[in-house]
Parts: C-alpha cells; sequence; structure tokens
C-alpha cells in the first residue's frame, strides 16, 4: 500500500534533485528543466495530500502550477535562444552581466 | 516728590492732551525732514536745507514753549507721553517721551546747537556733491539724539542709542571712498557696539529684577524711580550686589558713548568726517549722550556708592589721560577731540562724586564752546586746506573775526574767569575738593593741561606770521560765521543764565562757590595759558615740546599704544579664534562628521556589492542557505 | 471660499500652465510665474488682515477627507505663527521670481522648479494634516536639487547633493518620530487639530514623550538648522542663484523651527520640557560658533550663509525658553530674518551677476558705481546686526528678554553675537562698498528701472514696517504662541519649573 509519508518522500526526492541540479548545472536549458523538477516534486505533495485529505482545492493548484510552469519555459527557451544568438553560449556562470 | 509729579499718560498717540503734540513734534520732524529727503527732494539743494533746518527751528521753538511751561509749573513737573509699542504676556514696551527739566534742558541744547551747525553746514558743505544726503543724515541723527533725549523708558532710550550709533557710522564716513573714513565710521560703530553689550546686559539686569509679585517689570525710568527704595531694601548697595552691577553695566554704554577710557578710541579717528559733524557729534551731542543717560538714570547711580566710586575713577583717568595725549597732537580737530575726552572724563568725574548738577551744567556750556571750537577750526581748515596746525599761523590777520571767536571758544574752555567753563569747571572742582582731594587734584591739572594745549592751539595757528606762503586764507562767509557768534554769546553768558537753577530738585550733591578752589583752578588756567604762550609765542617752526621731550612725545603720539594693543587683540585674538572656528568647521564638522559619513555609507556599499555576482546559481544558493536557516530556527526555537 | 487652498494651489496652477507654455516664449513664462507668486502674496495680505485677533487656534480651515482607513485628510488652515509665515514666504517668493527676470539659461524649468518650491514651502505652513505635512515638507526640498544642480555656481554638486541628502535624512528621522507618535496615540489619525485636542486630554506617558521628542527635534533641527547639523546650510546658500538662496535662507530654514513648534511642541510637551534646555545649549554654540566662523570668510555668500546659522540659533533660543516673550521674539525673528536675509543675497546676487566674483575684497567701492544696490546691502547689513527700525532688532530683544531669566549665559552670548554680526557685516561693507572704487567695475550696472527696484523695495518696506511697528505682527502671533504655551503651562508646575 502506498502511504501518504511514500508519496511525500517521493515530493521530497524530486524537489532535492531539481533544487541541486539548478544550483550545481551550469546549462541554462538543464537550470530549466531542473527547475521542472521542483514544480512537478511540489505538485506531487499537493496532489498526494489531496488525496489524503479529499480536498479537490490541491488538485486545482497543480493545473495553475503546471500553466506557470509551462509560461516559464516557453519565456526561459525565449531566453535561451536569445541567449545563444547574442552571446554564442548558455553557460549560466558566464552570464553575469546583471550585476552592479 | 514722586506726589508731587504730574504724570500724564494718555495710552495712544491721537489721544494726547495739546502739550504732547509738542514733544512729539519735537521729535519726529526730524525724521519727516530725513525721510521727505531721502524720498523727494534729493535733486534740491534748496528744499533739502529748508526741510532740515526747518525741522530744528520747529523743534527748538516746540522745545522753548516746553520749557516755558515747566517754569510755571514748578521744577517737579513731569509729563509722560507715551504709545504701547509691544504688549505680550510679561513684558509691556512702550515708545515714550519723559518731558523734565532734565530732557528740555538736554533737548534745548541739541536743538539749539545743532539748529546752529546745520545753518553753518550750508556754507561748509556748499560745494559737496552729496549735500543732500547730508543733510538727510543729519536729519536723521537729530532723530536719534533726541529720542536719547526724551525717552521715557529703556528700550526707547537704546532703541535711540543705537540709532545714534548708527547714524555717526554714516556721517562719519560720509566721504566713504576715503579709507580713513570708511574706517572711522566702522571702527566708532563697532566700539560703540561692546560697549553696547554692557549696556544692553545692564538694562536686562535691571529689568529682570525689578519686578516682584505684585508689580511686573518695568522699563519705564520714572517707575523704576519710584521703586528704588524697595530694590535697594531687597538687594542692599553693596558693589556686589544686582543693583550695582547693573548700574555698572549700563555705564558700560556711557563708557562706549561718551568715549571714556578703555573706549575712548574711536573718537579721535572720528574726525575723518565733516567738521561740523564733528561739532555737532563730538562736541554737543552723542559724546553728550552717555554723561546725560547717566543723569537720567541718577536714580540707580546715586544710591549705589560702590558703582560711583568706580566711575569717578575711570572719569578722572580718562580727563587727565586724554589731556596728555592733547599736548603734543598736531592736528587741528584731534587736539579738540582729545580736549572733548578731557572734558567728558571731567563730567563723568562729577558724576560719579555725586555731582548731577554740576555734571549737567558742565555738559551744557561744553556744548557751546566746544561746538564753537570746533566750528571755528572748521573755518580754519575750510580756508587753509589743512588740519595740520604747523602748516597755519598768523591767520589772525587774515580771518579776524574767525580768530576772535576761536579765542573766546578756547578761553571758555580753559576756565578763564568770567567765561561760561569757569562757572561750570569750577561747581566740578569745588564739588571734589570736598569729596576727594585726589580726584581734585587731577581735575586741576587737567584744568592746566587744558589751558596750556588751548593756548599752544592760539599761538601755533593765529598769532604770529604765516608758515605756509602757498595758502591764501580768507575770512569764511557769513552764513558760517553768524552761528559761530550765537555760540560764542552762549559760551560767554552761559554762566549766568541759570542752568543749574533748572535742576535743583534733583537728587546728587550740591555744593555752594569755592573761593579758594576758584583761585586755585584760575592759576592753574593762567599759568597753563602763560606757559603756552611762553613756549609758542616766539613762532617755532616745529613742536619745541617735542624736541625737548622725544621719548614722551612718542609715547603721547602713539596714544599710549592702545589703538596698538586693540589692533593686537583684535589679529591675535578675535581673528585666531574666528580662524581656529572656520578650521573645525572645515576639518571636522565638514571633512570628518559630515563627509566622513558619507564615506562611510559609500565604502559600506562598494564592500556589500561583492555579493552580487551576477551568477544566477550563487543567488539561488543564498536563496535555498537562507531558507535552510530559517527552517532549522524555527525547528530549533518553536516548540 | 477657501483663501488657504487657493494660496496653496496657485503656484502649482503656475506649473502647470508652464508646462504647455512653449520654451521659446519667455516673456510668457516670466509673466505667468509672476502672477502666479502675486496671487499668494494677495492672499496672505488678506489672511493677516482679517485674521480674527480674539480666538485662538486655525483659522479657514478647509478640510476634505481622503484616505479615511488611514486618518488621512486634505486639511489646511492658518494660526496667528503660520500666517506671519505664509506673508514672510509669499513676500520671499514674489521677490525671488522677480530678482529671477535675470536668468536667461533654461527659463522655464528654472520657473517650474522655482514655484514647485514654493508650493511645497507654502504647503508645509498651512497643512494640518500631519501626512500632507510630511508630504509638503518633502516637496520643498526636490526641487532644490536641479535649482542648485543647474543654475547654481561654485561648488553646486556638491552642495546640491549634500543639501538633499542632509534634508532628506532629518525628515526621515521626523517621518519616524512622526509614525510612532501615530502608532502610539491609538486613534490613527493624521489631523493635527484632532490630535492636538485629544492629546491635550490623554497626553501621551512621559516618558514616551522623552524618547520620541529628539527624533523630532534632530529631525526637523537638522533644515532649523541646529548646529553641529548646520554644515549643509552655508555652502547650500551659497551655491544656489540669488534667488534660491533668498528662498532658501529666507524661508526653508524657517521650516524647522516652525515644525519644532507646530508639531513636536503640541504634541509632546513633557518632552519639549527634558529637552529644550540641551537646545539652549547647542543654539549658544550656533550664535558663537557661526558668528566667529562667518568672520573668518571671505566669500560674502559664505559669510552670509553662517550668519543666517549664527541667526537661527536666537530663533531657537526663542523656542527653548518656552515662554511667551521668547517664543514671539522667535517667530519675530523668523519673519525679519528671512526678510533680511532675502535682501542680502538679492543684491548679492545683482552683483555677482556681473562681477562674477563673490569677494568683497574684489569688488571694492561699489557704491559709488551701484548706489542703490550697495545702499540696500548696507541696510541688509545694518539690520543684520540688530539696528532699530528694523524686524530683527524687535525679535532679538524680545528673544534677549524672554531668555534672559531663564538662560543667563546663553542670553549673554546671544547679546555678545549683535557685536561679532556687526563686525563681518560692516567689515563687508568696508572692503566691498567703501573705498576707492575699483577700476574694474567701472562699468556696473545699477538697478535702474522701478521694476527692478521693486523687489528690494518690497522687502525693505516689510522690514521697516514691521520694526517700527511691531504690534503688526506682535498681536497676531501672541494669540497662538499663548495657545501653544497653554497647553505647555500645566506641566510646569509638574515639573517643578
Amino acid at each position: 500500500m502506498i502511504s501518504l509519508t511514500h508519496l511525500l518522500a517521493l515530493s521530497g526526492i524530486l524537489f532535492v534533485i531539481g533544487l541541486i541540479g539548478t544550483i550545481t548545472r551550469r546549462n541554462i536549458i538543464m537550470i530549466l528543466l531542473s527547475l521542472e523538477i521542483i514544480l512537478n516534486g511540489v505538485n506531487i505533495a499537493f496532489v498526494a495530500f489531496s488525496y489524503a485529505l479529499g480536498n479537490l482545492t490541491g488538485q486545482i493548484i497543480v493545473f495553475f502550477v503546471m500553466i506557470v510552469a509551462a509560461v516559464e519555459v516557453t519565456v526561459g527557451l525565449a531566453i535561451a535562444v536569445v541567449l545563444v544568438q547574442q552571446m554564442g553560449q548558455t553557460n549560466a556562470d558566464e552570464l553575469k552581466l546583471l550585476k552592479w | 516728590m514722586v506726589e508731587h509729579q504730574e504724570i500724564a499718560r494718555a495710552a495712544a498717540a491721537h489721544t494726547v492732551a495739546p502739550a504732547g503734540w509738542l514733544a512729539w513734534t519735537i521729535l519726529f520732524l526730524p525724521l519727516a525732514a530725513f525721510l521727505a529727503i531721502t524720498f523727494l527732494t534729493r535733486k534740491s539743494k534748496l528744499l533739502s536745507t529748508s526741510l532740515a533746518i526747518g525741522s530744528m527751528a520747529i523743534g527748538l521753538a516746540a522745545t522753548g514753549t516746553l520749557l516755558l511751561h515747566l517754569l510755571r509749573a514748578g521744577e517737579h513737573a513731569a509729563y509722560q507721553y507715551t504709545v504701547n509699542w509691544i504688549t505680550l504676556p510679561g513684558l509691556a514696551v512702550e515708545f515714550g517721551l519723559l518731558i523734565n527739566p532734565l530732557s528740555v534742558l538736554m533737548s534745548l541744547v541739541v536743538t539749539g546747537v545743532g539748529l546752529m551747525i546745520f545753518l553753518y553746514s550750508i556754507g561748509y558743505m556748499a560745494d559737496d556733491a552729496a549735500y543732500s544726503r547730508y543733510f538727510a543724515y543729519l536729519s536723521l541723527f537729530a532723530f536719534s539724539m533726541l529720542g536719547i533725549v526724551l525717552a521715557n523708558n529703556f528700550v526707547t532710550l537704546f532703541m535711540s542709542w543705537e540709532l545714534v550709533g548708527a547714524s555717526s557710522y554714516l556721517l562719519i564716513g560720509f566721504w566713504y571712498d576715503k579709507p580713513a573714513a570708511a574706517d572711522a565710521g566702522k571702527k566708532a560703530f563697532l566700539v560703540n557696539r561692546i560697549a553696547d553689550f554692557g549696556f544692553l546686559a545692564g538694562i536686562l539686569m535691571l529689568w529682570s529684577i525689578a519686578g516682584n509679585q505684585l508689580d511686573p517689570k518695568t522699563l519705564n525710568l520714572i517707575e523704576l524711580e519710584q521703586r528704588m527704595p524697595g530694590l535697594i531694601a531687597q538687594w542692599g548697595v553693596n558693589l556686589f550686589s544686582p543693583l550695582s552691577i547693573a548700574a555698572l553695566l549700563i555705564f558700560c554704554g556711557a563708557v562706549g558713548k561718551s568715549a571714556q577710557f578703555p573706549l575712548h578710541v574711536w573718537l579721535p579717528d572720528a574726525m575723518q568726517g565733516p567738521t561740523p559733524v564733528s561739532a555737532l557729534m563730538h562736541a554737543a551731542t552723542m559724546v553728550a549722550a552717555g554723561v546725560y543717560m547717566i543723569c537720567r538714570v541718577f536714580f540707580l547711580f546715586g544710591e549705589v556708592p560702590g558703582a560711583l566710586e568706580i566711575i569717578a575713577v575711570i572719569g578722572g583717568f580718562t580727563s587727565i589721560f586724554a589731556a596728555s595725549m592733547a599736548l603734543v597732537e598736531n592736528d587741528i580737530k584731534r587736539i579738540l577731540a582729545y580736549s572733548t575726552l578731557s572734558q567728558l572724563g571731567t563730567m563723568v568725574m562729577a558724576l560719579g562724586l555725586g555731582g548731577y548738577t554740576a555734571g549737567m551744567y558742565h555738559l551744557s556750556t561744553h556744548a557751546f564752546f566746544k561746538a564753537l571750537l570746533f566750528l571755528g577750526a572748521g573755518c580754519v581748515i575750510h580756508a587753509m586746506h589743512s588740519n595740520n596746525i604747523w602748516h597755519m599761523g598768523g591767520l589772525k590777520k587774515a580771518m579776524p573775526v574767525t580768530t576772535a571767536l576761536f579765542f573766546i571758544g578756547s578761553l571758555a574752555l580753559a576756565g578763564i574767569w568770567p567765561l561760561s567753563g569757569f562757572w561750570s569747571k569750577d561747581e566740578i572742582l569745588a564739588l571734589a575738593f570736598g569729596k576727594c582731594k585726589i580726584l581734585w587734584t587731577v581735575g586741576t591739572v587737567t584744568a592746566g593741561m587744558t589751558a596750556y594745549y588751548m593756548g599752544r592751539v592760539l599761538c601755533v595757528v593765529f598769532l604770529g606770521e604765516q608758515r605756509d606762503h602757498h595758502a591764501h586764507p580768507h575770512e569764511v562767509p557769513p552764513v558760517m560765521y553768524m552761528p559761530l557768534i550765537v555760540l560764542a554769546i552762549f559760551s560767554v553768558v552761559g554762566g549766568f543764565i541759570g542752568i543749574p537753577s533748572l535742576l535743583h530738585h534733583a537728587k546728587g550733591v550740591h555744593v555752594e562757590f569755592n573761593k579758594l578752589v576758584a583761585l586755585i583752578s584760575s592759576a592753574a588756567a593762567a599759568g597753563g595759558l602763560l606757559l603756552a604762550f611762553k613756549v609758542y609765542g616766539k613762532q617755532p617752526q616745529e613742536d619745541p615740546f617735542a624736541v625737548r621731550f622725544k621719548g614722551l612725545t612718542r609715547l603721547l603720539t602713539s596714544k599710549y599704544y592702545i589703538d596698538d594693543i586693540y589692533g593686537w587683540l583684535n589679529t591675535n585674538i578675535q581673528q585666531r579664534t574666528a580662524l581656529v572656528s572656520a578650521w573645525v568647521e572645515r576639518n571636522v564638522i565638514m571633512s570628518f562628521l559630515v563627509n566622513g559619513t558619507a564615506k562611510i555609507t559609500g565604502l559600506s556599499g562598494s564592500l556589500l556589492t561583492k555579493f552580487q555576482t551576477g551568477k544566477v546559481q550563487a543567488y539561488a544558493l543564498s536563496l535555498v542557505a537562507g531558507i535552510g536557516i530559517l527552517i532549522y530556527v524555527g525547528w530549533r526555537c518553536i516548540p | 471660499m477657501h483663501p488657504v487652498t487657493w494660496a496653496l494651489l496657485s503656484p502649482f496652477v503656475g506649473v502647470t500652465l508652464l508646462f504647455v507654455i512653449p520654451q521659446s516664449r519667455v516673456d510668457w513664462v516670466r509673466r505667468i510665474s509672476a502672477i502666479f507668486a502675486f496671487i499668494p502674496f494677495v492672499i496672505a495680505l488678506y489672511l493677516i488682515s482679517h485674521y480674527d485677533r480674539t480666538i485662538a487656534g486655525y483659522q479657514w480651515v478647509h478640510k476634505i477627507p481622503w484616505i479615511s482607513s488611514l486618518g488621512v485628510s486634505y486639511q489646511v488652515g492658518v494660526d496667528g505663527i503660520s500666517v506671519v509665515l505664509l506673508l514672510l514666504h509669499s513676500i520671499c517668493g514674489l521677490a525671488g521670481v522677480l530678482i529671477s527676470y535675470r536668468i536667461t539659461e533654461r527659463v522655464k524649468e528654472y520657473y517650474i522648479f522655482y514655484l514647485m518650491l514654493i508650493g511645497g514651502v507654502t504647503g508645509v505652513f498651512v497643512s494640518l494634516d500631519l501626512f500632507f505635512f510630511y508630504m509638503f515638507y518633502e516637496m520643498a526640498v526636490i526641487p532644490m536639487f536641479p535649482l542648485i544642480g543647474i543654475w547654481g555656481s561654485g561648488e553646486k554638486y556638491y552642495a546640491t547633493m549634500k543639501l538633499t541628502l542632509y534634508l532628506t535624512a532629518g525628515a526621515v528621522l521626523a517621518l519616524v518620530g512622526l509614525m510612532m507618535v501615530y502608532m502610539i496615540s491609538g486613534i490613527w489619525t493624521f489631523d493635527l487639530i484632532f490630535l492636538e485636542r485629544y492629546l491635550a486630554q490623554n497626553p501621551i506617558p512621559g516618558h514616551i514623550q522623552i524618547f520620541l521628542f529628539p527624533f523630532l527635534l534632530i529631525g526637523f533641527g537638522v533644515i532649523a538648522p541646529m548646529w553641529p547639523f548646520h554644515s549643509w546650510s552655508p555652502i547650500g546658500h551659497a551655491s544656489a542663484p540669488a534667488a534660491v538662496s533668498m528662498l532658501h535662507a529666507g524661508v526653508l530654514m524657517k521650516l524647522g523651527s516652525y515644525a519644532i513648534l507646530r508639531v513636536a511642541f503640541q504634541i509632546l510637551p513633557q518632552g519639549a520640557y527634558t529637552w529644550m534646555p540641551w537646545v539652549a545649549v547647542l543654539c549658544t554654540m550656533n550664535i558663537l560658533y557661526g558668528g566667529f566662523v562667518a568672520m573668518a570668510q571671505k566669500d560674502i555668500k559664505y559669510t552670509i550663509g553662517y550668519s543666517s546659522s549664527s541667526h537661527m540659533g536666537y530663533v531657537l533660543l526663542g523656542l527653548a525658553c518656552l515662554n511667551p516673550v521668547a517664543l514671539n521674539g522667535a517667530v519675530f525673528l523668523m519673519f525679519a530674518h528671512g526678510i533680511m536675509t532675502a535682501l542680502a543675497f538679492a543684491s548679492v546676487g545683482h552683483i555677482y551677476d556681473q562681477t562674477h566674483t563673490r569677494i568683497t575684497s574684489d569688488w571694492g567701492g561699489l557704491s559709488k558705481r551701484i548706489p542703490f544696490i550697495a545702499t540696500m546691502f548696507v541696510l541688509a547689513a545694518l539690520a543684520s546686526s540688530g539696528l532699530p527700525g528694523f524686524g530683527n532688532f524687535v525679535g532679538e530683544l524680545l528673544i534677549f528678554f524672554g531668555s534672559w531669566d531663564v538662560y543667563r549665559w546663553p542670553a549673554l552670548a546671544a547679546i555678545f553675537g549683535i557685536i561679532t554680526t556687526a563686525f563681518y557685516m560692516l567689515r563687508a561693507v568696508r572692503t566691498g562698498f567703501f573705498g576707492p572704487l575699483n577700476p574694474k567695475w567701472e562699468h556696473l550696472e545699477d538697478a535702474n528701472t522701478l521694476f527692478e527696484k521693486a523687489p528690494y523695495l518690497l522687502l525693505v518696506g516689510a522690514l521697516v514696517a514691521v520694526g517700527c511697528w511691531p504690534r503688526l505682527l506682535t498681536e497676531i502671533v501672541s494669540v497662538s504662541t499663548g495657545n501653544i504655551l497653554s497647553h505647555l503651562s500645566p506641566l510646569k508646575t509638574l515639573a517643578g519649573l
């Protein structure tokens, strides 16, 4: 039997994988993918709670999150394309124009 | 005495009794003349002159009317006319006039001598480009001076006092493009300002102690006079009681205006102004204001013997100190200036000895003969275009009228019987003889020195032969010598017209004529004159005294180095304090505190920017670390 | 009819009109500015002549609720103090607009900022709501930044940065204090009239007042300017163009004292009793130190600047005494000093525009060439040294009388200050205007037409009128100062003073 604990553990593992990926990956596309994993980890937690509590609100929020994630990826990939065009690379370490 | 006083009080100007208009007229006509000349008639010499002289003449007539009224009303008469100037809880300041025998006597002197000097100025200033401005300033000065004379309270008195200072600044510096004149005006104003510091503090002190639970504090002279017995009972009269200190502080003001030691330094320099100005301000009015003010506030001074002694000593010292500097001076106006200092010292000494009447008496006669002498000197300067007596000589041939008038003035100043100076000076000496032999000796020696230096002027300037053959002296026009004749008449008969009797009711000591004193002082005066004629009668080309006593002459001509001491204090103390303050301002407050704060802000900013790497993953890491810390803290701390 | 609102709106209407006028129509720009600076002057004259002297408190109050949930409302009105300062402000503002006719560079922008400055200061004087009070207070500071930075001279960038930052820092400190008052009073309103009435009945606890008062005192004291927070002011005066210096020294510096009087005294009377003796000490430093620093200056605008900070020490001393005589003297001196400084800066500006130097020893003998301007400067110098007949004398005299029994030594220092003032002012007159004419300046132009002379005559007229007949102002002011002190006086017995 898959309990709430198992689902939350899965959610936490996905979240941490995504977090570590966000912080450590150099390629901006990989960072975007890691962000998606974080969001999906959160989504699993929402669904799990929704199921456990018998309340649909959590599932509704998951849809919102998915919409936001889709938009975010769209914008993020657009930025990545522009970066390749303008700077010729997608290495996050080299992109540090945004400081003082 | 109080119950005899008739005090006419009125709340506002438009309800005063008819006699009130006279008093206000005396005061405000010169101001009106000043305003009219400045704004309307500047272009017209004739109109400006008539406005200024008309205002003085009407003032003189009004004063005369008041005098007749007072003579009829008896010697205790006193009238006040006031307007509320500022009324606040805890302070009521009036603008008011007090008409009593003392103020009417002084007002007569000011308007009378003033009128003569105004008339004389028509001739003296005839060719000056700023003729109208001159008469405007003169009118302003007359207004201020009459304010001192007529004021019934300390604030009105102090205001006029300051205005006199300012108008003297304008008049001394009248030829402002001449550096010496501009400096002299500034010096006069500043020295007077220093004295006014004490004066104002004294006024505040007296005001502050004069009130109690029953009566609110007051600045009114008559009310203060009525409260004196209570104040004396409350505070005592020893030298350190507030009353004595207030009296001495108020005396500070007189030290400045009447140019007593150690604030005498402005008067000789003030001779840079036009000569009629010197006659008006430095003989008859402005410098007399200090002495007059002491008389006006004599209800206070008369009660504090310790302070009076100090005043007497300062006066006596100034009289002999100034006379000694006159002995070697070569500028005719400066000789008269030192002589004025010396005579003022004598008056202050008289007041210090309690001789209210004697002081005022000498002030009045001195106003006549010293104005005569200054105007006479003005005639000489007008004719010779030089102030140095060693450029003159033998003027009696070219200027007989002036010579005669100058002789009368000099003899009156020297105290030769029966001219006015004899009577007034004798009253002071008789007073000193009875009270303090040392001061009497000082006074008598000063009288001898006075006769000597005036004899020196007479010999060098008027007798003998002409020294400078390039000059072409000529007699002055009648508009200049007619006023002198009037002044000369008063210098001659001033001792007989009953000036002291006008003041007889007043407080202070009265003295009888003392034959011994009169003989000794006459002998001193005659001796001084004879000595001068003996030394200078033989037409020397340079000063035999200076040749004989070189060291003494150097000490005297450098004015006992007092100006140098003040100059040293000025550059080394005052200017250095200013520079140190400016240094503190620049380096401590500006550079260190203010710019330092700005620098610390900038520095911390530049340190903190190091955290802003621009790497998005570094930001994410710190975000995560922050959340981690928050979770840890929340987990540990919240039970 | 709400005359106070009209006086406040007038400059802003002028600003709006100026926006739509083309840059090139300089004459219309000037004319419109003059008209909209003239309207507040007329209104101020109307207010001061129709002010009901028998009633203490605010008159012509106009209230429009704005954010009622926060207790913010637009509320304006004047009492005896603010009506006098409003008159001062409108005189200086009008004179400043007329003096600025000489400006030729970016005229439109200049007048837009200048009218905003006028409007902001007017707003501070008439606001009876703490929110708007603070808003206008900031609005008065901000236009100074471009005005000095663009049209100034000398070290203008440093000066304008320093001035704006310093004053804003002070304002923020005051804001902290005001917000705390807002919270602690517990009635959630910025309405000053209501707050005063409420706090008179339910005062803030004494120890909290004592804690809060320094925030307001120092916050507003910066602009007063209280020693040692004065250093923004002389350099600001010196770098600003003439008309801005006039408003700056004439009016802006009075905002601090006014705010202390209006806000801090009324809301925190206990704090005032505890802290004002320290102000008496600081203002002694203002008077003496400011005077001596002024003595060491060669640049005339710095001399006047330090002299202003020295004379504002008298005003602070008057406030510190907390008695009617000195308080009236302080308000009177604010008025008189404002006019006198404006006069001095106007005449200096006239000369600087032609000589491009402000070192008096470089001038020399200017009286010969420009008698009118020289006379104006001499009058300002004499007024500044406290000559009777000018308003400054009355203000200083009242402060001396009021402070003598309360703070003896500061009072003596203040009396000593009249010597130092006379010293540096007359020295400036001597070196700059008297003596032989410097041949370099033989072609200087005097103020020739009546129009050019008008602002000077307006200022001198006001100064002499109140100096000769002080009741013009004291009767109006004393009602309101009495009102303020009546809030304070119950404490007097409490504190055992």
